[in-house]
């Protein structure tokens, strides 16, 4: 069975590649089905290695499937291979199953667009890049799916590149940002491959953690994982990268869920997951990823809680989301890194949809302003999204809550202020998560023509979240506390829990982290629908900090002005003045010299000008270096 | 199986058939013979590829036989692993320029035939031969059919941009030709394998390294000898880009790592920070100057200065990863900028005009062409998966391996090189239709993705089985990069300013840390 493991690649690979040649001569469904169905078989593949390895002992769950040499120069070998591991095979069951959720959804979604067929070739390649991402046994490997699904997400964030709104700009220009700024994420894994390399002559992973504890500085491990963190908050949207996220709304909404909240965005994650050993070795780099990712979890939460599109703040809240995970692995907390990686793929890909179906049944609509009372008119719908923000909002029991918890008591045991930051975010998720509940869901409808026309979506476009709610809820039994089943799953790939906390801090905390879920909870009740007077005037008390929130910190107006205008002025002045002034000037200057001294020979001899003066160039240089050498 | 002095027909066959269609009646018998010609070429040279000898570092396919026999100039051929995929990088861009050519090129057909195909043997001459008098004649011999191919059938300023070409490269050349003779004075031989055994002395080398390198630095082109490439660009006939980008710029790198490195081993080294400096320079500045063009045609020109910074960058890395990466990307870039400039003359052709402005939208219209667009920006671009990256990477690392601060640097420039690739894409591509002539434009025919086919499939197989191709290179570059005169001058080299360490430096700091 492992050795058919590339299976798993070939599937979505073959989807786009059949779509691409021959999606025109097919139905729609016909395209959609394609698409969806070889997404699924990949699924069926991963569950076969996730029985394949189960059915090894522990030690013995790492297997090294040689496909072909790619690159190979002197000392230098980069094979195409894959690693069958408990992480790879973990995220590859992710990103499959939920992908073909996505998939199916995506059938109803996209239904009435022009570009249908394009939409599924896209959305299979995303899933081959991504799988070549999480398959690879090497750094180079991984670098080719860290590019393709920047590609993907690209072409998918400006699915619709003619369009152009308040929100967005250019959806054309929301994909570019995406790309460059990941672009510039991927500058620091390329150069962390580079050191990697000239230190220990090898990419591949497995060779790379063995000999690095033995033979890597802990300089030089540090200055790897600052790269590598680099590369991460470019893809997984971290401090000071994340700016593109928001951005990427623009795409379809089941882009959002499978690429900019499910999948992709977790690729940093996994990669800091994936390179453990590296960030041990220099644990500065892994602390600083700690508060980037804390900070960044913070940050993002505040500006969610003012985000009035439904869609920008389910974006915020995945960078928020993803900072938690951030600062988990960060701390170590590997498992738990990845574990809320897997609870937050369903939930988040839950609220997404379900926001989707808000957007389809409102024609558009995402102010969250012009909703309310949505429930009578969107059962099903409401019912999903309030599964997907309870699981958000760290709901006692439900899956984000276990997930959420576990990061937050190692961190607790890496640093209390940082678990008070952590602590914090969680209480505003809980707030922003049921704004987004109670305000278009809730009370009375604020649009009453918006209202009259708002419908139900059809059972397509609601049967596969059904699917991730039941996920969203359970999920959490993957690691139920005290039985660390996903823990021990993955030790042959992140190594064993370096935290051992007490059964009582471990209780304590479980009990805190239900406290303030439940008080963030109220707080967005008391505020959003029964109007208290003291929840008003809490928000009224933060009202100097709003506009501030509000713009994003200016985030993106201090970038723009810091560093894209400056660099194009600089370029503006290269193309308009240096290079045709200076440069090309200096050239014309030796070229005139040339033809007045020509002019002067034309009287002595009629010919070719810059024949003869080069001629006589050429003769006195011949002359001069004759008599220098000769 | 493998005819004998298949070099030889390599460069006679398309040099006779140039003379023969001239000569033909009729603008159709001459577009076909033309087409007929290169393609028989790209088909014979494919046959290098059957007789080849695995794993051999040296020359094969050898051709000596006496010229100039006072002098001691040798009609002398060979072809390695670095000039390998070079000659058939050429027979293969031909055919698809001629293709291209014949269906636009309505005025002096026989002579516009004529000359693409006399330039493919100068190119391919410059590629094969062995003896620096033949080596130099061949060089020559490939300025002036384009220089008539620019003046003759350019755009608006062809005769500015045309003259400017000629004198800039000339100029260059002028002094390779003085450093040609001073080697002969010097040894007596031009035979370069026989040079390349010679230990001159290190003044000497200095000179006429310099010489040959400001040859091949206006050639390729080097930052800040650049400024020709652009109007040359911008103002020669589709075909002329093709073959101007694709393959003459070439000549240059080609130049460094055939002549310059070899010969001058110890100059070649000491002179290395310099050339990566402007090569630096080169990547970075030309990025951001394409970035604000408003002419397509120049803004693809000004990519070709970027990449070939990087093609400069890896040859004097001076170690397999960065000179084997070179050769690669120089195929690479043939490939991309070739394509490249391929889709800009479709797109001319069409809209007469090359005025990134004028565009916007096409995607929807011309849906075919744009991805072809983007493929081919993509593999400009250095996306993994696709031939650029696996050049750029190696390059890189070899750079790394050499000097870490230029590898650093570098890497900052494939940042910008998709900042500006994907503002050409967003600016043709993307955004509504604004002008009403973009609505109604024809796709690509048949005949146009069939010349732009073989090479976005070649992007594909370089991109995934790279091997393939490294394989023929790697002998001939080991041999290069790993003969004791380098190896002594890399391991003598003193550049504290740049914080330069080689590997067996960092070997040994790995041992003295716990």
């Amino acid at each position: 069975m492992l050795q058919l493991a590339w299976l798993l690649l070939a599937f979505p690979a073959a989807g786009a590649l059949i779509n691409t040649f021959l999606g025109s001569r097919f139905s729609k469904p016909t395209i959609g089905w394609i698409a969806s169905g070889t997404v699924a078989a990949s699924f069926v593949v991963s569950l076969g290695l996730l029985l394949g390895l189960l059915g090894l002992p522990g030690e013995e769950r790492v297997i090294t499937l040689p496909l072909w040499d790619w690159i190979t120069i002197g000392d230098f070998r980069a094979p195409t291979a894959l690693l069958i591991d408990p992480l790879s095979v973990t995220m590859a069951l992710v990103v499959t199953g939920v992908g073909a959720l996505i998939h199916v959804y995506a059938i109803g979604y996209m239904f009435d667009d022009e570009r249908f067929q394009r939409f599924f070739v896209y959305l299979n390649f995303f899933v081959f890049a991504m799988l070549i991402l999480v398959m690879s046994d090497n750094f180079l490997g991984m670098y080719v799916g860290w590019e393709g699904v920047g590609l993907a997400s690209y072409l998918l964030i400006g699915f619709w590149f003619d369009k152009r709104d308040d929100t967005y700009g250019y959806y054309a220009d929301a994909g570019k940002k995406a790309f460059l700024v990941n672009r510039v994420g991927d500058f620091g894994m390329a150069l962390a491959i580079m050191i990697l390399w000239t230190s220990l002559g090898s990419v591949t992973f497995l060779d790379v953690f063995q000999a690095a504890p033995a033979s890597l500085s802990s300089g030089v491990a540090t200055a790897i994982a600052l790269l590598l963190l680099l590369a991460a908050t470019g893809k997984s949207a971290q401090i000071p990268l994340y700016v593109w996220l928001p951005d990427a709304m623009a795409g379809p909404t089941p882009v959002s869920a499978l690429i900019h909240a499910a999948t992709m965005v977790t690729a940093g994650i996994y990669m800091i997951a994936r390179t453990h050993v590296l960030w041990e070795l220099g644990p500065s780099a892994a602390n600083l990823a700690a508060w980037i990712g804390g900070l960044t979890a913070l940050m993002a939460a505040s500006i969610a809680l003012v985000q009035v599109d439904l869609k920008k703040i389910l974006a915020y809240s995945t960078i928020s989301q993803l900072g938690y995970m951030v600062m988990g692995v960060g701390v170590g907390a590997y498992a738990f890194g990845i574990f809320h990686l897997i609870t937050h793929a369903f939930f988040k890909a839950l609220l997404f949809l379900a926001a989707g179906n808000v957007m389809h049944g409102l024609h558009g609509e995402l102010d969250i302003r012009k909703m309310g009372g949505l429930r009578e008119k969107m059962p099903t719908t409401y019912r999903l999204f309030l599964i997907g923000a309870l699981a958000l909002a760290g709901f006692p029991l439900m899956s984000g809550f276990f997930s959420k918890d576990g990061i937050l008591l190692n961190v607790f045991g890496h640093s209390p202020l940082l678990y008070a930051i952590g602590l914090f975010t969680a209480l505003l998720t809980a707030v922003y998560s049921f704004r987004a509940v109670f305000v278009p869901f809730w009370g009375q409808p604020r649009d009453k023509h918006l209202h009259e026309h708002a419908h139900e979506s059809p059972p397509i476009m609601t049967r596969p979240l059904w699917v991730l709610a039941i996920l969203a809820i359970v999920g959490g039994v993957l690691n139920l506390p005290f039985v660390l089943t996903l823990e021990r799953w993955l030790e042959p790939a992140v190594g064993e829990p370096s935290f051992h906390p007490s059964l009582a801090l471990e209780v304590s905390l479980l009990l805190v982290s239900a406290v303030v879920a439940l008080a963030g909870i109220y707080l967005a009740y008391a505020r959003y629908v029964k109007e208290i007077g003291w929840a008003r005037r809490l928000q009224n008390a933060l009202g100097p900090l709003q506009p501030l929130v509000e713009h994003k910190y200016y985030v993106d107006e201090f970038y723009d002005a810091a560093i894209v205008q400056p660099l194009k002025a600089l370029a503006r002045w290269f193309a308009e003045v240096f290079d045709p002034g200076i440069i090309d000037g200096s050239v014309h200057l030796i070229g005139r010299a040339n033809l007045a001294a020509g002019e002067r020979l034309r009287r002595l001899h009629n010919g070719l000008v810059p024949t003869y003066a080069l001629s006589i160039f050429v003769g006195v240089v011949v002359l001069v270096m004759y008599l220098v050498f000769g | 199986m493998v005819p004998p002095m298949l070099l030889s027909i390599l460069i006679f066959l398309p040099l006779l058939g140039g003379v023969a269609v001239a000569l033909l009646p009729g603008d159709g018998a001459k577009k076909q013979a033309a087409l007929a010609i290169t393609l028989l070429t790209f088909l014979l040279s494919l046959l290098l590829l059957v007789g080849w000898e695995e794993g051999q570092a040296g020359m094969q396919f050898v051709e000596d036989v006496a010229w100039i026999p006072d002098l001691n100039i040798r009609y002398h051929l060979g072809v390695d692993g670095i000039s390998l995929w070079l000659v058939l990088l050429t027979t293969l861009l031909m055919p698809i320029a001629v293709a291209f050519s014949n269906r636009y090129v309505h005025r002096s057909v026989g002579a516009f035939m004529a000359l693409m195909l006399v330039m493919e043997a100068a190119i391919i001459g410059v590629f094969l031969a062995l003896d620096l008098v033949l080596f130099y004649v061949f060089w020559e011999f490939s300025l002036i059919p384009m220089y008539f191919l620019v003046g003759k059938w350019g755009s608006e300023n062809r005769v500015y941009a045309a003259l400017k070409f000629f004198l800039y490269t000339l100029a260059g050349s002028a002094l390779m030709l003085v450093a040609i003779l001073a080697l002969y004075i010097q040894t007596g031989t031009f035979n370069v394998l026989e040079l390349q055994a010679v230990d001159l002395p290190l003044g000497l080398q200095q000179w006429i390294f310099l010489a040959f390198a400001l040859a091949f630095a206006v050639k390729v082109p080097l930052f800040p000898l650049h400024t020709w490439l652009p109007d040359a660009h911008v103002q020669a006939p589709t075909a002329g880009s093709v073959i101007l980008a694709g393959v003459l710029l070439k000549m240059g790198t080609y130049g460094y790592l055939r002549f310059a490195l070899p010969i001058f081993p110890q100059a070649t080294v000491q002179y290395s920070a310099l050339i990566g400096i402007l090569a630096l320079i080169g990547i970075l500045y030309a990025a951001l100057v394409a970035l604000m063009q408003k002419d397509i045609k120049s803004l693809v020109a000004y990519s070709s200065v970027a990449h070939l910074g990087f093609v400069m960058l890896g040859i004097f890395a001076l170690n397999e990863q960065g000179m084997s990466g070179a050769v690669l990307q120089m195929v690479n870039h043939g490939l991309s900028t070739g394509a490249l400039f391929l889709l800009v003359g479709m797109l001319y052709e069409r809209r007469h005009t090359r005025l990134l402005s004028e565009f916007g939208g096409l995607w929807k219209s011309i849906p075919v062409y744009c991805f072809f667009f983007l493929v081919v920006a993509m593999s400009s671009a250095g996306l993994p998966g696709l031939n650029g990256f696996v050049g750029e990477f190696t390059i890189l690392l070899g750079a790394y391996a050499s000097r870490p601060l230029f590898a650093v640097i570098g890497t900052s420039g494939i940042i910008l090189a998709a900042w500006y690739l994907l503002t050409a894409f967003r600016k043709v591509a993307q955004g509504p239709i604004t002008k009403p002539e973009n609505e109604k434009l024809p796709d690509l025919s048949r005949s146009e993705v069939a010349m732009l086919a073989p090479v976005v499939i070649l992007f594909f197989v370089i991109g995934l089985f790279p091997n393939l191709f490294l394989d023929k290179i790697n002998p001939s570059v080991e041999a290069l990069a790993q003969r004791p005169a380098i190896q002594m001058a890399l391991q003598a080299r003193d550049e504290p300013w740049l914080g330069s360490v080689s590997l067996e430096h960092i070997a040994l700091q790995q041992e003295s840390t716990p």
